[in-house]
């Protein structure tokens, strides 16, 4: 988006448009629908082909909403998304099966993500399974070649998920994602629950495997550093929508959007002259619920630079001169 | 990682690890040890034993235990240990076919009402309309309107046999169905669903790979409780005239026959009943080791 004349030969792996993802809600006695839950609503973005789009927000903005609405584990509500151009926005069944192993996903809790009744072996054979048809010897072949690829011992193979450390855990997860030699994971919080220091070798690990392989990562995270250190562009998302995406330089060290300035102010910094004298905005009240968003401009009702306009009008998420796309009035 | 074979360790069986921690639960053990050797002795023991359980010696009727009727005779003077060896098969075999009857079903309905939310009502209103029937009633009326025609394309026994194992199994799979789709609902929500979902994994080997595997428990503990339950529905029913024929004993059917002459003999009455609890503690002591040893997390604690 920084640079046009690049960007135009570049014909993005990824494209959303307008994606909306409502959850009904059922109450009473006859299950009536009394309301829907807008954990995404409305946003469009682009990602190119061997980019780390970054996805920020707080907990609850719908984040891994997106995630997963992108890679059609939900119905989606509205909106278009095409994946290495296939549209898989009304895509089921067979169909969509057969678009899989393009897409996958590592997920946030490498516990909870792995069948403990599974062996290793089993379950990172599992896509292979379901997508090839392989010789018993070539399976077991595949499936060393990414233990390998992810750091884990051969020995391994034939152990259950609760013998490993969550970072294993998460390697495991990454290799199941591996096996199919997808173009675009989305990687939903997965450092989240790890250790720092186990942090650090699953994102190397992850950047290493992007460099071999090519990889395109949706990288959703609420860790602002480590988006900093991996994305080559970010998404701020505030309470279903997309505020401001921006490349990341220029989001770190020049952030448009109030919320987005808000949210940076939050990241202690290391050096400790530079912390101390870190101005922190602290916003105003909670979260609105995502039932019942404000009319206008979602963050109107926390944001320190509220207008009139802004608890009337929606604002337009719209591209600026330096190419990143805010949604402020205060942008002109 | 330079050498390949020399890497891995060979490859252990799962079998050989549930087995080694089926080993550690004593309870287990010896359940499956008295279970066996049940089922033994009601196998074998009518060819050892070659005493007719229906030969009516009325001369020798209610003996006490000798030498010559090790667990003494009825009113008739037919021998009681033959009697709940010939009882044994019937009610072990209707206890375990009728158990498998009414865990399939059970784990049918509740998998399907559990993973398709579609199904899910109308399921489990079918689940509660059984649960609301008054269960002997109803099975009194289905063995009054089939028995004969059972009876007549199957020979006595063997139509008797179907009919009880069908009447059991059909009234007694709601309990399971009820704590499998409970399962089934929680585990649809983990992100290992999510994961094979994400990979493409289609509904039936979603259920047969992620979901009943990790049901088992609950199953097996249904399973144990099953057979015991069985075992005394069968005895009810013959208590009311309505289970196998007067002449063909089973355990419940001896139990039953005994009450009359309790304060006469009551060993009659404990044998075939002390037979009924032994089988179904073992029964449960069996579950209880398989389902630990079925859980990797568990094995090898």
């Amino acid at each position: 988006m920084l640079d046009n004349t690049a960007d135009a030969q570049k014909t993005p792996l990824v494209k959303v448009d307008n994606l909306k993802m409502y959850f009904p809600i059922y109450k009473g006695v006859f299950r009536r629908q009394v309301g829907e839950v807008k954990a995404v609503d409305d946003i469009s973005f682009e990602i190119f082909e061997g980019e780390t789009l970054g996805l920020v927000g707080e907990s609850g903005c719908g984040k891994s909403s997106a995630g997963r609405a992108v890679l059609r584990l939900y119905d989606i509500t509205d909106g278009s998304i095409v994946v290495n151009g296939h549209d898989i926005s009304t895509s089921h069944g067979d169909n969509l099966r057969k678009l899989r192993p393009e897409m996958q996903m590592i997920f946030q809790d490498p516990q909870a993500s792995l069948n403990p009744r599974m062996s290793v072996a089993a379950i990172i054979a599992e896509p292979l399974d379901e997508h090839q048809s392989l010789t018993k010897k070539a399976r077991m072949e595949r499936v060393f070649e990414l233990m390998d690829a992810v750091g884990l011992s051969r020995d391994f193979a034939k152990r259950f998920p609760h013998e490993f450390s969550g970072g294993q855990r998460q390697r495991i997860g990454i290799a199941r994602a591996l096996a199919l030699n997808p173009k675009f994971i989305v990687c939903d919080e997965p450092i989240a629950a790890l250790d720092v220091s186990i942090q650090a070798q699953v994102v190397n690990l992850l950047e290493d495997l992007q460099d071999k392989l090519g990889l395109t990562y949706l990288f959703i995270s609420h860790d602002l550093s480590m988006v900093r250190h991996l994305a080559t562009r970010v998404a701020v998302m505030y309470l279903g929508k997309i505020v401001e995406l921006a490349p990341r330089d220029l989001l770190y060290s020049d952030p448009q959007h109030p919320y987005t300035q808000a949210l940076l102010s939050a990241v202690p910094e290391a050096d400790p002259t530079v912390e101390s004298s870190r101005t922190r905005i602290i916003l105003e009240g909670d979260v609105p619920s995502p039932t019942n968003p404000p009319s206008g401009c979602n963050f109107s009702t926390r944001c320190p630079k509220v207008m009139d306009i802004c608890k009337i009008d929606t604002p337009e998420f719209k591209q600026l001169k330096d190419g990143r796309h805010v949604a402020c009035h205060l942008m002109k | 990682m330079t050498d390949v074979t020399s890497d891995i360790r060979p490859a252990r069986s799962q079998w050989a690890d549930v087995w080694d921690q089926f080993k550690t639960h004593r309870g287990a053990v010896m359940g499956m040890g008295f279970f066996v050797f049940v089922c033994l002795l009601v196998a074998i023991g009518p060819y050892l034993w070659t005493l007719d359980p229906n030969f009516i010696d009325i001369r020798a009727k209610n003996q006490s235990p000798s030498m010559l009727h090790p667990l003494g005779t009825d009113q008739l003077g037919r021998d009681t240990f033959s009697q709940v060896l010939a009882g044994g098969r019937v009610s072990l075999l209707v206890g375990v076919v009728a158990m498998a009857l009414s865990l399939l079903l059970g784990t049918f309905i509740g998998v399907l009402a559990g993973y398709f939310k579609r199904l899910d009502g109308a399921l489990m209103r079918l689940t509660d309309l059984f649960l609301a029937l008054p269960l002997l009633p109803l099975l009194l009326v289905m063995i009054m309107l089939f028995r004969d025609t059972l009876r007549a394309a199957f020979g006595p026994e063997t139509g008797i046999f179907l009919l009880i194992v069908f009447a059991i199994g059909i009234t007694s799979w709601m309990n399971t169905a009820r704590i499998v789709r409970g399962d089934v609902l929680a585990l649809k929500e983990q992100e290992f669903v999510l994961a094979a979902q994400s990979i493409g994994t289609p509904p039936y080997r979603m259920i047969m790979r992620h979901i009943i595997p990790n049901v088992m428990s609950p199953i097996m503990v249904s399973a144990t409780l099953g057979i015991a339950n069985a075992i005394i529905t069968e005895s009810a029913l013959s208590f009311l005239g309505l289970g196998f024929p007067s002449d063909f004993p089973t355990w419940g059917r001896l139990l039953f026959d005994s009450t009359n002459f309790m304060t006469l003999n009551p060993e009659r009455v404990i044998w075939p009943g002390l037979a009924i609890s032994l089988t179904v503690l073992s029964v449960n002591y069996m579950g209880d080791g398989l389902r630990d040893a079925l859980d990797p997390r568990i094995r090898g604690r």
